[in-house]
């Protein structure tokens, strides 16, 4: 079979127009041109929206995941329905929602402009992701723990906070880590919602760079931009479940 | 008379259509150590685990000193602390240290300060004979060792009550000298205990009384010499039988 793949190469080489190509695609000037504010502006907006809906659809998540466990009933469908229902849409339907459908309906803006609007749509769809994880780690730490803290007197909440959802963490951050990582990617879907020049991310940055240089080449650059981050944690990602294993063996 | 430390009146607990615990009258008084034995499947872990509630009695009543803990005011969390309770699955807290395990009740429960958490501690780990695996993880313990810290853990809260479930069940045969020798002490301080158990070795020289419990109602209870040597039912003398033959 390796006859097909040299055939495939070859081809490549002799016949793809590789000036058309590297003038499109790997333009140097362009991508000098981009520098720095692809770094000190787009790349530093998408980990500052990454972080903030991380860290909102977290916290979301958390009271998400507690309300499924819960005894009473309407907090369960409250969380059941909500999960379905977000994990059901697209992102960036809820996003719209979130950036023109409030303003449309209630004549109200989320402030903060990109930041805000942003960081409540995709948060919102995060925590329906984040609350299932949560909810499992949670339900992986064997019943003893609980009863255990129980029988030392401690609350449901106390016994919660510090002896339960400490040990599901410690499950629960590879698959958080990897939520981390399509998040990252998710925030490129903010160029809906408009932006002013420092408010851009590395997607809408690229595409308004582009239109500007009638030239694909900062498609590229982001493109390296967003492996540098996300790399890295997809390696961390699989030494943590690596690490996971062992342990549990 | 005093008023005993335990008290159950006609105690019914079901798990869904199954009738686990049939009717359950018996009483612990202050100091006494009572054996529950029993098959397997007779209800005996179900009765400990109501006496703390980690089990809803479906009727009946439990009286701890006097008071009904099924009564919808009764502070069950102020009840657990007073009753300490042995799992046979030692139950220790994995992502704590011994120390840690230890304090984590004391200061979230008591409102205890650390310092003296943590002399508090130290003294019930030197206890049971661990007090140089004071900064270690479970983990790192045998079971012998890890249940012996969970008995230590128990003894934290200043409990004037004990309740252990199988505690040597799950230790490999070497180890569960170790952990019914602190038992063995604990009985003779006085403390007040109600132990599920396989030990007969142990419940004949410890229990002041022994309950045997087959299909959910105690079949007959009384002093070891007579329950264990003695017995006047034909179901326990199959039990004891099938249990020497082990």
């Amino acid at each position: 079979m390796y006859v097909l793949l040299a055939v495939v190469v070859v081809a490549m080489i002799f016949f793809a127009d590789w000036g058309k190509i590297g003038h499109n695609f790997f333009q140097p000037d362009i991508a000098r041109e981009m520098m720095p504010r692809v770094l000190t502006i787009a790349a530093r907006n998408t980990i500052i929206y990454t972080a903030a809906a991380f860290t909102f659809g977290f916290f979301f998540a958390l009271l998400l995941a507690l309300m499924k466990l819960s005894s009473i009933a309407p907090y369960r469908w409250f969380a059941t329905v909500y999960i379905e229902l977000f994990r059901g849409l697209p992102a960036l339907i809820t996003i719209l929602l979130v950036g023109f459908g409030i303003p449309i309906a209630f004549g109200w803006t989320i402030p903060f402009g990109t930041l805000g609007k942003g960081t409540i749509g995709l948060g919102i769809v995060a925590a329906a992701y984040m609350a299932e994880t949560i909810r499992a780690g949670i339900e992986a730490v064997p019943g003893g723990q609980m009863e255990a803290a129980r029988s030392l007197g401690m609350t449901p909440g106390t016994a919660m906070l510090y002896i339960i959802l400490p040990q599901a963490f410690r499950i629960i951050i590879p698959p958080l880590t990897n939520e981390l990582v399509l998040l990252i990617k998710d925030t490129s879907l903010f160029f809906v919602l408009g932006s002013t020049p420092t408010s851009k991310e590395l997607t809408k940055f690229a595409r308004d760079f582009m239109t500007e240089a009638r030239n694909a080449t900062p498609l590229i650059v982001v493109s390296a931009a967003y492996l540098i981050i996300t790399l890295p944690l997809t390696y961390l990602v699989r030494k943590l479940e690596r690490k996971a294993a062992e342990e549990k063996r | 008379m005093s008023i005993p430390r335990i008290e159950i009146r006609d105690l019914h607990k079901y798990f869904g259509e199954l009738e686990v615990l049939r009717g359950i009258h018996t009483t612990v008084a202050k100091g006494e150590v009572v054996c529950i034995i029993g098959p397997s499947g007779s209800g005996k872990s179900t009765l400990l685990r109501c006496v703390n509630l980690l089990e809803e009695p479906t009727s009946g009543s439990i009286l701890i000193d006097g008071d009904d803990i099924a009564d919808p005011d009764a502070d069950v969390d102020g009840l657990r602390t007073r009753i300490g309770m042995v799992f046979q699955q030692f139950n220790l807290f994995p992502h704590l240290t011994v120390l840690r395990n230890l304090r984590i009740a004391q200061r979230k429960v008591l409102g205890r300060s650390s310092e003296e958490a943590t002399e508090v501690a130290r003294e019930m780990l030197k206890r049971v004979g661990l007090s140089d695996k004071i900064d270690e993880h479970p983990s790192r313990l045998s079971g012998g060792q890890q249940q012996r810290v969970a008995i230590a853990r128990a003894l934290c809260m200043n409990p004037d009550m004990m309740l252990f479930d199988e505690p040597t069940s799950a230790l490999d045969p070497e180890l569960i000298g170790e952990v019914l020798d602190v038992m063995r002490e604990l009985a003779e301080e006085g403390m007040t205990m109600l132990v599920v158990t396989h030990e007969m070795a142990f419940a004949q020289q410890v229990a002041d009384r022994v309950i045997f419990m087959d299909g959910g109602v105690i079949v007959e209870e009384g002093p070891p010499s007579d329950v264990l040597v003695n017995p006047a039912h034909q179901r326990t003398r199959k039990f004891l039988r099938a249990i020497d033959a082990e």
